[in-house]
């Protein structure tokens, strides 16, 4: 009876420090997470913070050696999420709406949305090089456009995505009331369906620009860069995070410094954007 | 009389013009709908078949010899992707080491250990970290880790076991800071906040009844993750991997930044490498030759292949995941 009692505890003991060595582990495992965000925050601000002035926005991308900003770099970044955003969007939110709305449970709308998915986690870079056969190779020509179509093949997933998700929190019995007055399903999705599901569908769009603002690769053989300020979307045009990559990677110190001040536009607005997403998904949801 | 019932016909005719207005509309709208979804699958399709004809070049060059051969000349016209290859599975396997354990224990640790009051705030800065854009990791990597790395871990570790026959080829050589290793590194870094959002939400599908089962029969913490949570989530947690590893495979500019940019494949893993991505990204804008560029899409061509093959068993495992949890 005693030995087997004894036996019971070191058991015991046993099993509460394998506990106790799993919840240390995991816990150390949450912290080692949380210090690579402390990290890689701390030195942006550290060595970007003075690089940022009000020249960072008024200025081009200098020469070596010169003093300079990135105001072409942040209006062709501007220019194409935008554009990829006009585009991307309303291809979007119709197959997302499409999705939810009109084939659900059928085989087509399993393998669009599994197709989707593909793209969804599609590298960015294989992206750029679909655009390039596409666009660039037949017309000899880097452009703006082409960068802004680069980033449109990646908005679209998105936008399907989180369409579809947030479609089908909308209640049926919304869309039932409004058929039993007679509504065409157009009319029915317009009115009803998007309207309910707007913060939602809005939260994708937010996503899907936070996703383009930071891409690189997919820019690299569409858009190209330019050293000055243009507009010209039939161009190559200039990037944030194209320059960030040209400038960082470069031999020139006043250039990493500005690469720097790019890298933390970038991260802030994403971060930004991020918190914004998440805020009206959460008022979606309820 | 007549007034009226002239006014009650255009009245009623106005109605029809409105239906059929309304309902022509709705199967344009519909239409417009399915369009958009085709869309999706035509950019998919494209997306293949655009590689498949830039790669041309190259395969009637290479032929499937391409993938085993590690000859790399641009100025010889000669290309093979073994290096690339090499160097992009092994970043991945690196990352996934590293990533998989403390990506899960992240998620248990949100999931089960972490006080209510930090499990929002602690989730949130998990999933920020997963909204930092690649190329932060890869100038964070290039100007802060890459130094760090090779004066307080590559120097030592090389000059420790630089006499022991296994390790001291695989961790031997110079201490450049950059290459295979480092790389492996900031990819973990990157799919870490992935993983441990995927696994989160795979481990809330466990019902609370089985939990508390388990817990009622005296279970530890420890013992409802190893014995109930976890083969409960399985399927879903493999998932979850695969879907980091097919981001991990296909990454570039955190890779690009600081791989190092060699061709060769050499037995250390802190010698300077490269991958498909990156070789892609440093090499394309250079390349002037026709076969260089077809090469480099083919190169493209091979990537895609694994990252899909990865991507489709990845989604498949996470379907049934979610059938089970009855969604």
């Amino acid at each position: 009876m005693s030995s087997s009692g004894l036996a019971n505890s070191t058991l015991y003991l046993r099993r509460r420090i394998a506990n106790g060595v799993f919840i240390a582990l995991s816990l150390g495992a949450a912290v080692f997470g949380l210090i690579w965000l402390t990290f890689i925050l701390y030195a942006l601000l550290k060595n970007g913070i003075a690089a940022l002035s009000p020249t960072l926005f008024t200025e081009a991308t200098p020469p070596p050696g010169s003093k300079g900003g990135l105001s072409n770099a942040i209006v062709g970044s501007v220019v194409m999420s935008l554009g990829a955003v006009a585009l991307g969007t309303p291809i979007g939110l119709f197959a997302g709406t499409y999705l939810a709305e009109y084939a659900r449970y059928g085989r087509l709308a399993f393998i669009v949305r599994f197709v989707n998915d593909i793209l969804l986690s599609t590298p960015s870079i294989i992206t750029g090089l679909f655009v390039y056969e596409l666009v660039v190779a037949p017309f000899h020509r880097f452009s703006g456009i082409a960068g802004a179509l680069a980033l449109t093949v990646i908005v679209i997933p998105v936008v399907v995505r989180t369409t579809e998700n947030m479609l089908l929190l909308v209640p049926n019995g919304l869309r039932e009331a409004a058929f039993a007055l007679g509504a065409p399903q157009n009319f029915v999705i317009k009115s009803v369906t998007w309207k309910a599901a707007q913060a939602g569908i809005v939260t994708g769009v937010l996503l899907a620009v936070a996703r383009i603002l930071g891409e690189t690769a997919p820019l690299l053989f569409t858009a190209l860069t330019n050293n000055f300020m243009s507009w010209d979307v039939t161009k190559p045009i200039a990037s944030l995070p194209y320059v960030i990559y040209q400038f960082a990677t470069g031999p020139y110190e006043d250039l990493h410094t500005l690469a720097w001040g790019g890298a933390i536009l970038v991260t802030a607005t994403v971060l930004v954007l991020s918190i914004l997403a998440r805020m009206l998904e959460k008022k979606q949801r309820n | 009389m007549t007034d009226i019932s002239l006014s009650d016909t255009s009245v009623h005719l106005t109605r029809a013009a409105t239906a059929r207005k309304a309902g022509g509309g709705d199967s344009r709208f519909r239409y417009t709908a399915l369009g958009a979804a085709l869309l999706v699958l035509l950019i998919f399709a494209g997306v293949f078949v655009s590689l498949i004809a830039g790669s041309t070049l190259a395969f009637k060059a290479f032929g499937f010899g391409f993938i085993t051969s590690q000859a790399w000349s641009p100025t010889r016209e000669v290309f093979g992707a073994l290096g690339p290859i090499y160097g992009t599975l092994v970043t991945s396997v690196i990352a996934m080491a590293i990533a998989l354990p403390v990506g899960i224990g992240i998620a248990i640790f949100l999931t089960e250990l972490c006080p209510r009051m930090l499990r929002r705030p602690v989730g949130i800065a998990i999933e920020l970290l997963a909204g930092i854009p690649s190329i932060i990791y890869g100038i964070w990597g290039l100007f802060v880790f890459a130094p760090w790395f090779q004066e307080h871990v590559q120097t030592p570790v090389i000059n420790a076991l630089g006499d022991v026959p296994v390790l001291g080829t695989l961790f031997g050589g110079a201490s450049y800071g950059i290459g295979i290793f480092t790389a492996g590194l900031i990819l973990s870094i990157m799919i870490l906040p992935f993983i441990s959002a995927v696994t989160r939400d795979v481990l809330e599908t466990v019902p609370n009844v089985l939990k508390e089962a388990s817990y009622g029969l005296g279970s530890t913490q420890w013992e409802v993750m190893k014995k109930v949570a976890v083969p409960f989530s399985r399927v879903g947690i493999v998932g979850g991997a695969m879907l980091a590893l097919g981001r991990a495979l296909g990454e570039t500019m955190a890779v690009t930044f600081v791989i190092g940019n060699a061709h060769r494949i050499a037995p250390s893993l802190f010698a300077p490498g490269t991958s498909i991505s990156a070789t892609i990204a440093n090499e394309f804008s250079e390349a002037t030759s026709d076969l260089y560029v077809s090469s480099l899409i083919y190169l493209g061509l091979v990537l895609y292949a694994i990252t899909f093959i990865v991507l489709v068993f990845a989604l498949l495992l996470l379907r049934s995941m979610e059938r089970k949890a009855g969604k």
